[in-house]
């Protein structure tokens, strides 16, 4: 193995949920204020994921105050403290974009995905 | 001054710090710096340390070559260099390796940039071309190199199309972000001169000191 490939696996984090495009996630983000260090939230659906190898990333869009806002993580960035998976969706598409032209409710929904219902009504 | 080591530039990645913050670096291969030789100012007429990197097969040395390298107890080498010294220097045949940068030193990196070949004044000088349309004929054409009767001829050192690139070049006050001795490599905050596996030279930096 090259040396460079050895620095990166040493920074890929080996416990990571398996998300997809589409899933609502809760993103637990370090927050440095001071001398203190916080968790900060940030909820929205994943409308993205790009890179390979430890530059990896994915985009996570929310409407706040009724403006849209999109937020791009490094995902194997140490100031990532957990990624929680709220929903998972179901879409047909890699990439979400389509979102950003919505307006409402429309926004912020994705279809949830099928399996996850039903085992959730048995 | 003090020593220095050689390396060959691996490559470039990124490391994420403590504080979650992430720094491209360049990492270096300093493995196997051998001490060849010690010149001393009774001997030598001046005090400095010769080091070698990257070993060779000992026939594909020449005789007057390989003895200077066992004659100092060290090994064949592709490259050597000197390090002008002051003070106590290590002994000739010694090994020297990452461990000689502690994380958070600043070094400055010596290289061969790429060469560019025989290069505009565009892409060599950044000079800015001219207008690409309205009828321009110019583009990136090298404009006026002079006057007119006075001075009568073309300055000195104008600015003109030719070799670029493939100079010797500094880069100075670069952090060491990780010296793992254990991989002989050392990571080096942002980018260095030069193509993947060429040969730099890495120096304690002349003009930032480390903090202490």
């Amino acid at each position: 193995m090259s040396i460079i490939a050895k620095i990166e696996q040493e920074q890929l984090k080996s416990t990571l949920p398996a998300f997809n495009v589409g899933d609502s996630v809760k993103v637990h983000t370090r927050v440095i204020e001071g001398e203190k260090e916080r968790i900060q939230i940030f909820a929205g659906i994943v409308i993205a994921r790009k890179g390979r190898g430890l530059n990896k990333a994915f985009t996570v869009r929310k409407i706040s105050n009724g403006e849209g806002v999109e937020r791009v993580f490094p995902l194997h960035t140490p100031k990532i403290a957990k990624i929680e998976i709220v929903r998972q969706g179901k879409v047909r598409r890699a990439r979400l974009h389509y979102l950003r032209g919505r307006l409402g409710k429309e926004a912020v929904t994705v279809k949830e995905r099928a399996n996850e219902r039903a085992s959730a009504d048995s | 001054m003090s020593i220095g080591l050689i390396g060959k530039k691996v490559g470039m990645t990124q490391v994420y710090l403590k504080d979650g913050s992430a720094v491209a670096v360049t990492v270096i291969d300093v493995a196997g710096n051998q001490v060849v030789q010690v010149k001393n100012a009774d001997k030598d007429g001046y005090t400095a340390v010769q080091v070698g990197y990257s070993d060779k097969k000992e026939n594909r040395c020449s005789k007057p070559e390989l003895e200077h390298f066992k004659k100092h107890n060290a090994t064949a080498k592709y490259v050597v260099r000197e390090f002008r010294t002051e003070g106590e220097a290590p002994e000739a045949g010694s090994a020297l390796g990452a461990e000689k940068f502690a994380d958070g030193e600043y070094v400055d990196v010596i290289g061969t940039t790429k060469g560019k070949g025989f290069s505009g004044v565009v892409k060599r000088y950044n000079f800015k071309g001219q207008p690409a349309s309205h009828g321009s004929m110019m583009h990136r054409r090298t404009g006026s190199i002079g006057c007119r009767l006075t001075p009568g001829r073309v300055w000195k050192n104008q600015k003109m199309p030719g070799r670029h690139g493939f100079d010797r070049r500094t880069t100075q006050n670069l952090k060491v972000v990780q010296s793992r001795a254990e991989d002989g490599v050392l990571l080096i905050a942002g980018a260095v001169p030069g193509p993947n596996g060429s040969y730099v030279i890495v120096r304690p930096a002349i003009k930032k000191q480390t903090k202490k």
